[in-house]
């Protein structure tokens, strides 16, 4: 699908990281997905998923995918990083 | 030729280097055994021929049919020696050594019988050896001299060279062969129908190297020696075919064996023999075959594969060893040029100029709008220096880590699934290591075509007895060739991979079939025992899964049950298992299987994921990826940076920067203006054409350094030129994390190695770089990488390669991984829930495409379409089973509509039960085709890999080119046009 907008594609990518952790063992599933958005997503694509959580156009976020945003906003460079070795 | 090789002998005369011809493979076994030769003691391991154990000593036993890389065959009669108690003169190719021997190899009665078996061999035989193709490189003219050969006493008579000669045989089997005019019926006129290389049956002496190379070396099987006593003559296929109709591959390894012309290389028969060889490695696939270039002058005249390459042990395939035609193609582009929007034409202008103009335009764009509104993109066809440059230029000179690289679309979840798991991002073998595996699994890839020497090395190893496990949507080659056949194919429905390998766990796991020490002693067991719980669900049962995959249960079961019981087991994966949605967790899937079954940390086992292009490994190595630095190691980490930051003198960036596809929406979306692109040409490689198009379009300045007007270029405002392979110097790593020389054969042609280049552009915009050699820019990768802290180019000099980590905890290297324990410490089991992809079939687009690529041809085809392996693929085609194609009313070689919500495109179709009902498949070699406007933007959840393996897609009848064929051409005719340089 080429018609999706960035704004879309943030929220698709961000319930993507959800949908894997949700089959994870309980516990920290939340911390894992901001531990992996930290990883890899780049500023603006962070800035731009709290501008539209803010302003409530990400309601299509998945529970899981705004618990882990929220973590990462709130603890930011705290949260942990991973590269691909650990 | 008679060698000048460079590098030379290897130091303190090691031999490291030596390129003679033992004769005959060398023995393994570790029992050695002494004996005595022209009076002279020679000890060798237990198993070595006579003729191999007299080469150690440096006495050539004069040979026609033997061949190091071969079995001994012992027909041509040459090399027979006297044994001390032995009866007769048995032939030292085929005679083991014993305890005690001697060996004579040089006796009045040798001498008499050497000669008179060349006296044959001459007397069929052309003598025209001044205006011969192989003269001076012909063994049949040194045996001639090394026998003493003096004359020729038959009276001349019945031949194979003469065309004019009489003869009474098979006259009708002449009719059929030879031209009218041709008298004599043995007389075969020469097959010049390959593109590279001739076969002159009138040269041929029988040796059968030719149909053993074949066999052996390659695995083909497509020569023979048709025929009995003197009409025996070697046959590619049926009487009716030629070399171009047969089974041939045209790897070339008939061409090395043959010790006469009558298998040559055009390029010799043309140019003449060379006279100097340089040992480099292919730039082809990621199998990083060693060559020797092989020169006159400045001309490259052949590429050999060199026999003490270490990944293709003397083997090659036709991209490496005859496609290097584009260096010197005409497209290529030597001059930089300018222009300052897309719809002009573009100004060759000097280097200055241009380095100047691309300097101003990416500062004016960081002024305007920001640090991180520029970035590049590092090649993994160019060399790992030159990679590791184009990063730093993004995070010491730009400021920021926008950095990505063709990994993202290729391999970049093998990166995050092994790291995961395992701990490193790379294959845990060497590719010597299928010598001794009994189980191979290969999941979503297609060796004979994108890895063909590999592939020869492992059907060698299936003709041994290997079994062999297949999974993947089609019917590759490996499922049923000549003397080899898949003990199970798995042929999966695209895009449920995780469910297969998901399923196999559960086999593995409910039957108990899983090794518990290996488990207990090696990972973490509380993950392991999660994980258990996970995979034994029912609802993971192959039985379960069998609608959803289109596998039968059973054959799965079997299949399972065999990787986890069958000995040593290795897995072998390519872009059919990364190129999903789930990419990632497939890998990851594939690191819990070899975990359960104990199948990692010694040779015969392991997980191989095949790289695509020659330096996809060593480009992630680099530093290419926009949240690593160099060694993998995350830009958040401030003692990583620190080391960087004290080296380059520039505080870095400490947040993740962007990747390709995020580049390009940001682009879309006015917040990133400018791109420095190097070899790679993503317009057409990357998924969704139209949206990459969109990206480009949207940016004020993108640099393309390439040899071509690629297609991205079509979008660039600066193009630099670059060079080949062949013209500078560095390394390249393959995908057993050999780290392998590249060295330059020739100058640049337009001017500058790539390294040149980018140091031209960081300076001008402030980098202060000073790097005179490559060999300084891996001195400072090893300086700020651990895993390569231990690499220089001296090392690499005295050992030929070396495979990462290469550090003080490994001197010279690590073939094996994970042999004590994981890199990260215990393996990690993760679940591996199957999330079917969003891409859906439906009404409208009720089959799904899948993408992968073909023997003769090379990625986006840039270089190879340049080149005769055209011959063999001139055009994308789809492929489509026959009832899908009848009820759509298409036939074999019709034009054909493929759609999807992407976009749609025009291609033939060829109709084949190679894809299973419900599948098509092509390949996206050609920029005519665009299969990439069909290709989705969903991608992998961890990395953003693109899910080119799964696209819902329609097929219909079609009359030519579609709407946006016709006006992408257009855009690119107008875009291409140069003007002349001013005066």
């Amino acid at each position: 699908m080429s018609s999706r907008t960035t704004d879309e594609k943030l929220v698709y990518m961000a319930n993507q990281i959800a949908t894997f952790f949700e089959s994870q063992a309980e516990g920290t599933r939340a911390e894992r997905v901001a531990e992996h958005l930290r990883s890899f997503w780049e500023p603006r694509m962070r800035d731009r998923l709290f501008e539209m959580m803010d302003a409530g156009q990400a309601e299509a976020l998945k529970p899981l995918a705004r618990k882990g945003a929220e973590i990462w906003r709130a603890h930011g460079q705290a949260v942990p990083a991973h590269s691909e070795e650990e | 030729m008679k060698d000048f090789l460079i590098p030379f002998d290897g130091p303190g005369g090691t031999g490291l280097h030596d390129d003679r011809d033992m004769g005959t493979p060398a023995a393994t076994s570790t029992s050695m055994v002494t004996l005595s030769i022209d009076g002279f003691e020679v000890t060798v391991p237990d198993g070595t021929s006579v003729m191999r154990a007299s080469a150690e000593l440096g006495i050539q036993v004069p040979k026609l049919c033997a061949s190091d890389n071969m079995a001994a065959f012992g027909s041509c009669r040459l090399c027979v020696v006297e044994i001390e108690g032995r009866r007769g003169t048995p032939a030292s190719c085929t005679t083991p050594v014993a305890e005690g021997m001697v060996v004579h190899t040089q006796t009045s009665k040798i001498k008499k019988l050497r000669k008179g078996v060349m006296e044959l061999y001459i007397s069929d035989h052309p003598l025209d050896c001044l205006t011969c193709g192989a003269n001076g490189d012909c063994e049949l003219q040194d045996m001639a001299g090394a026998v003493g050969l003096r004359d020729v006493r038959y009276t001349p008579g019945d031949n194979h060279y003469d065309p004019s000669g009489t003869g009474a045989r098979s006259q009708a089997e002449a009719r059929l062969r030879n031209p009218v005019g041709i008298n004599n019926p043995q007389f075969i006129p020469k097959d010049d129908s390959n593109p590279y290389f001739t076969y002159d049956p009138s040269k041929c002496i029988v040796c059968s190297r030719c149909v053993r190379a074949c066999e052996e070396v390659q695995g083909t099987f497509a020569l023979t020696i048709e025929g009995r006593g003197f009409d025996s003559r070697v046959s590619a296929g049926t009487k009716l075919d030629d070399f171009m109709t047969s089974d041939c591959v045209s790897c070339g390894a008939c061409v090395q064996a043959c010790p006469t012309a009558t298998l040559q290389e055009k390029s010799v028969i043309e140019i003449g023999t060379p006279d100097r060889a340089v040992v480099t490695t292919c730039a082809y696939c990621g199998v990083g075959c060693s060559f020797k270039a092989e020169m006159r002058g400045d001309e490259l005249v052949r590429m050999t594969p060199y026999k003490h390459g270490k990944a293709n042990r003397g083997h090659s395939c036709v991209k490496g060893r005859f496609a290097y035609g584009y260096a010197a193609h005409k497209d290529r582009i030597l001059n930089p040029m300018i222009r300052d929007s897309i719809d002009q034409p573009w100004k060759k202008v000097s280097w200055d100029e241009a380095i100047g103009f691309a300097a101003k335009k990416m500062r004016g764009i960081q002024d305007q709008y920001g640090k991180k509104s520029i970035g590049v993109i590092t090649s993994s066809r160019c060399t790992n220096e030159e990679t590791y440059l184009v990063q730093k230029m993004a995070r010491a000179v730009f400021g920021n880590n926008n950095t990505d690289t063709c990994a993202r679309v290729c391999h970049s979840p093998t990166g995050y699934g092994l790291g995961q798991t395992y701990g490193t991002s790379a294959g845990t073998q060497d590719f010597d290591s299928v010598e001794d595996t009994d189980v191979v699994v290969v999941i979503g890839a297609n060796p004979t075509d994108g890895h063909p020497v590999f592939a020869s090395r492992l059907k060698k190893r299936l003709r041994e007895g290997a079994k062999l496990i297949v999974v993947d949507p089609r019917r590759i080659d490996l499922v049923k060739s000549p003397h080899v056949a898949a003990a199970h194919h798995l042929a999966l429905r695209p895009g449920t991979n995780v469910a297969i390998v998901t399923a196999m766990a559960h086999v593995i796991v409910t039957e108990g079939l899983y090794d518990e020490e290996f488990i207990r002693t090696r990972c973490d067991w509380e993950e392991f025992q999660d994980y258990v719980e996970f995979v034994a669900e029912d609802r993971h049962a192959p039985e379960a899964v069998e609608m959803l995959t289109g596998v039968p249960a059973e054959e799965l079961r079997k299949a399972a049950r065999l990787y986890a019981t069958g000995g040593n087991g290795a897995i072998y994966y390519g872009l059919g298992v990364t190129e999903h949605s789930q990419g990632s967790t497939t890998v990851i899937g594939i690191a819990n299987l070899a975990m359960l079954t104990g199948n990692i940390g010694r040779r015969g086992v392991g997980v191989n994921p095949l790289r695509g292009q020659n330096n996809v490994q060593g480009s992630c190595d680099m530093g290419s990826f926009p949240h690593e630095l160099p060694g993998y190691r995350h830009v958040s980490g401030s003692e990583v940076r620190e080391v960087f930051e004290s080296l380059w003198n520039v505080k870095l960036d400490s947040e993740p920067g962007l990747r390709i596809p995020n580049m390009l929406d940001a682009a879309v979306d006015g917040t990133f203006k400018g791109l420095y692109c190097q070899g790679e040409d993503i317009l057409q490689s990357d998924p969704d054409t139209k949206h990459v198009a969109a990206g480009l379009a949207a940016m004020d300045c993108v640099i393309v350094q390439d040899l071509f007007l690629n297609e991205t270029a079509n979008y660039a405002h600066v193009f630099l030129p670059g060079s080949t392979f062949l013209e500078k110097d560095g390394t390249f790593t393959n995908a057993e994390r050999r780290i392998n020389r590249v060295r330059k054969v020739m100058a640049p042609k337009n001017g500058y190695a790539d390294w040149e280049v980018t140091q031209l552009l960081a300076n001008a915009m402030g980098g202060g770089w000073t790097y005179t050699h490559p060999a300084q820019i891996m001195a400072e990768i090893a300086a700020t990488t651990p895993s390569f802290a231990n690499v220089s180019y001296e090392l690499l000099e005295e050992k030929g390669s070396v495979q990462w980590p290469c550090n003080d905890a490994s001197p010279e290297g690590t073939p094996l991984m994970h042999i004590d324990g994981f890199v990260r410490g215990r393996g990690r089991f993760i679940r591996t829930e199957y999330v079917a992809t969003d891409e859906k079939t439906g009404p409208r687009f009720p089959l799904l495409l899948t993408t992968g690529r073909i023997l003769s041809q090379y990625n986006v085809g840039a270089q190879t379409r340049r080149t005769e392996n055209s011959r063999w693929h001139e055009e994308d085609v789809l492929e489509i089973h026959p009832h899908d194609a009848e009820l759509r009313g298409v036939r074999d070689g019709d034009y054909v509509r493929l759609a999807s919500r992407s976009g749609d495109t025009s291609l033939r179709a060829l109709i084949t039960d190679r894809v299973s009902p419900g599948v098509v498949y092509t390949t996206f070699h050609h920029p005519t085709t665009q299969a990439n406007v069909i290709t989705t933007d969903f991608s992998d959840w961890a990395t953003n890999c693109p899910e080119y393996k799964v696209t819902a897609v329609q097929v219909s009848p079609s009359n030519g080119p579609s709407e946006w064929q016709q006006d992408y051409d257009a855009q690119a005719e107008q875009s291409r046009r140069i003007l002349p340089a001013a005066e």
